[in-house]
């Protein structure tokens, strides 16, 4: 397979995974502000998880609701809104189009016609559930048709690792930006507010109803963090995410006969991060650990690209 | 294929005055470091596309010989793709033959063009100029369809005298690149220095015989407008037979005699560049305004040698839906035909293309033609 080629796969799946990502954190940063005083801090926090608060204060100022949702959904100065990243997910898989089915790629090409014209400016308030859910049925369709038509073969892993590199990073970003009220001390406290946000994270990532289901109707952050950091199950957890990295890594050296340095680099992320107790993690500093984690993850991507040659 | 070995070796044709000497020495398209040079398996012309048009019940002509990079198989074959989707029935009726093998032909045929001593199955790949391409759909359908890789420039590079794309596992050699890029574009080290599409050092690569170029550089010398008005001559010196189909009678401007005589029934003539493609640059006499003449008439005066002139031909039509109902559409046929060593291939179809616009005479998809799913019935 050509370096590019498992470059654009990659990077198609990282962006359609930061769509949905936000797609969440938008839906749920909604649903927080509504029932807040001050709803403009949530959304400060959304853009914080982002990565794009910067940007966004250096181009709009101070953080309004409007800017901010228009800022995640559809504009074209944020290269991680959701638009923004649809296209460029478009643009990659129009590079790789030799390496993807029919399937994948008409859904992927559709996917951006939809919400092309779903998530225009004239977007109301009313709207903006329509359209996050909307971005979210798209991203299972595209999941569908690579999951139900894809050779399991080279091609597919570089998809994998795209996917779950950004998930895990976006699951990383989330808590980071949370992670005051999920410490020992914030236990304690247990007021109103701590538990919309601790709701909060939960929302962000689709996962209510599946810590309902693990830890019953209590919300403790001890066990947010336990379910969101180190639980195999959860789709959205870091333990899950790196653990399909560990495996895809593992697919590609069998294929290719030999292991590179970004799969050692993979095997050590699991090892130094996931296995520990979430007490120590949370005594350690959940901050630091997260800020690690974060920057670990990130050279794992740029030796990736070495390793397989995407651009040079 | 004789004719283009010819012109790059003796230019027998050219000593036995049948080809006047200027017609190749001062042709833009004749590519001068193809002289000499042995292309692998002897083939020039690895796919070409001749336009055919239709002036009476069993009148065919040729319009036009496109041996540089003919383009629109894929449309040759999503048109079928549609048509059976939409009218299954037809194809229960009628005994088509089917043309969706194309993209394992050409792939047969270009591996049968290795360079000697490839060993095992010969690499092909798809060399297009990327993303912004207007033809990158297409040339991502082939390489799909074929199995091979699309490659861009900067996935190439010379490593070790082969030329070699850069793989997830380091650079892996190509044995035949099918090019959809021109001449110009190939090598910045050989032809054009500011071409970023290219390969530095491909041509070396190319005249050391260790890689296809499929087509060969400098085949646009045989597809030349100019030199179209010579094919029934260039057909008869190196065959001894007549052609088989006929030409449209053409006049070269060139010539002092002919363009007078051009100049006189400018309003009854087609005049097109002799490099001109895609229905650029052409003027349909009996069509344009009186302006349109005039300026037409002086670009032609101050550089006659760039042109040439056929009469309108009265081109077949077939139906076509429009709001008003059927209306008849004029069109062409362009038949792809496949050549390696072992032998020239023709598939059975093509691509019609029609000319949308009421009365018009130009087909072409960039100046907004159509096109037809075309079919050979079984015997």
């Amino acid at each position: 397979m050509l370096g590019k080629t498992a470059g654009g796969l990659y990077w198609m799946f990282r962006y359609l995974e930061r769509s949905e990502s936000t797609a969440r954190l938008v839906a749920a940063g909604q649903r927080i502000a509504l029932t807040r005083s001050q709803p403009d801090e949530e959304w400060a926090s959304v853009l914080d998880t982002t990565a794009t608060w910067e940007a966004y204060v250096a181009r709009h100022g101070t953080v309004r609701r409007d800017t901010a949702i228009r800022w995640m959904l559809c504009d074209r100065e944020n290269p991680s809104s959701i638009l923004s990243c649809i296209e460029a997910a478009r643009a990659n898989a129009r590079m790789v189009r030799t390496a993807l089915t029919r399937e994948v790629w008409e859904s992927v090409n559709e996917t951006w016609m939809v919400l092309r014209d779903a998530l225009g400016e004239r977007l109301g308030e009313r709207d903006l559930p329509a359209a996050t859910a909307l971005v979210l049925q798209r991203a299972h369709q595209v999941r569908g048709a690579f999951a139900g038509t894809m050779l399991r073969n080279d091609i597919f892993n570089f998809a994998r690792l795209g996917t779950f590199a950004e998930r895990a990073d976006n699951t990383a970003r989330l808590l980071d930006v949370k992670y005051y009220v999920l410490l020992p001390s914030a236990q304690a406290v247990g007021t109103t507010i701590d538990n919309v946000q601790w709701e909060s994270i939960l929302r962000s990532v689709s996962a209510e109803g599946a810590y309902r289901m693990t830890y019953g109707q209590e919300v403790r952050p001890r066990h947010i963090a336990q379910f969101l950091i180190l639980d195999p199950r959860m789709p959205r957890s870091l333990a899950f995410a790196v653990g399909k990295l560990v495996d895809n890594y593992g697919y590609l050296a069998r294929t290719y006969g030999h292991r590179m340095p970004s799969h050692e680099m993979t095997d050590a992320l699991r090892a130094t991060y996931l296995d520990r107790s979430i007490d120590t993690i949370l005594a350690d500093g959940l901050h630091e650990y997260l800020q690690d984690f974060l920057r670990d993850l990130a050279a794992i991507g740029t030796q990736t690209e070495q390793d397989y040659r995407f651009y040079a | 294929m004789a004719f283009l070995h010819d012109i790059y070796h003796r230019q027998e044709i050219v000593r036995a005055g049948r080809l006047p000497a200027e017609m190749v020495a001062r042709n833009d398209a004749f590519e001068p470091r193809m002289i000499g040079m042995e292309p692998p398996g002897g083939v020039y012309t690895h796919v070409v596309g001749i336009d055919l048009v239709r002036t009476g019940e069993d009148e065919f002509h040729v319009l036009e010989d496109n041996v540089r990079t003919p383009s629109g198989v894929s449309y040759m074959l999503e048109n079928r793709e549609t048509m059976l989707q939409m009218f299954p029935e037809l194809f229960t009726q009628n005994r088509v033959k089917p043309v969706s093998h194309y993209p394992q032909a050409l792939r047969r045929s270009l591996a049968a063009c290795a360079p000697k001593g490839t060993a095992g199955e010969p690499v092909v790949a798809v060399l297009t100029p990327g993303l912004y391409n207007s033809a990158y759909y297409e040339h991502s359908f082939l390489a799909d369809k074929m199995g091979v890789e699309l490659v861009e420039g900067d996935d190439l590079r010379v490593v070790d005298g082969r030329l070699a794309m850069r793989t997830t596992e380091g650079y892996k050699s190509i044995d035949v690149l099918y090019r959809r890029v021109d001449d110009a574009f190939l090598d910045p080290l050989t032809f054009n220095p500011e071409s970023r599409l290219g390969v530095p050092g491909l041509f070396d690569v190319y005249r050391a015989g260790r890689v296809t170029l499929a087509n060969a550089p400098g085949t646009g010398i045989a597809d030349d407008k100019a030199i179209y008005s010579y094919m029934p001559e260039i057909v008869r010196f190196y065959t001894g037979e007549a052609p088989l189909l006929r030409n449209v009678p053409t006049w070269r401007c060139s010539n002092p005699q002919e363009l007078s005589h051009v100049l006189a029934h400018l309003d009854e003539l087609v005049v097109k560049e002799v490099h001109g493609s895609g229905g650029y640059g052409m003027l349909i006499g009996p069509a344009a305004s009186r302006a349109e003449l005039a300026a037409f008439r002086a670009k032609l005066m101050a550089n006659p040698g760039n042109y040439i002139a056929q009469p309108t031909l009265a081109l077949s039509t077939v139906p076509v839906l429009t709001r008003a109902g059927l209306a008849p559409r004029h069109v062409d046929l362009r038949p792809y035909v496949l050549v390696s060593p072992e032998g020239v291939t023709i598939t059975p179809g093509g691509l019609t293309r029609v000319a949308l616009k009421a009365g018009s005479l130009v087909v072409n998809s960039s100046q907004g033609g159509g096109t037809k799913d075309t079919w050979v019935l079984e015997d």
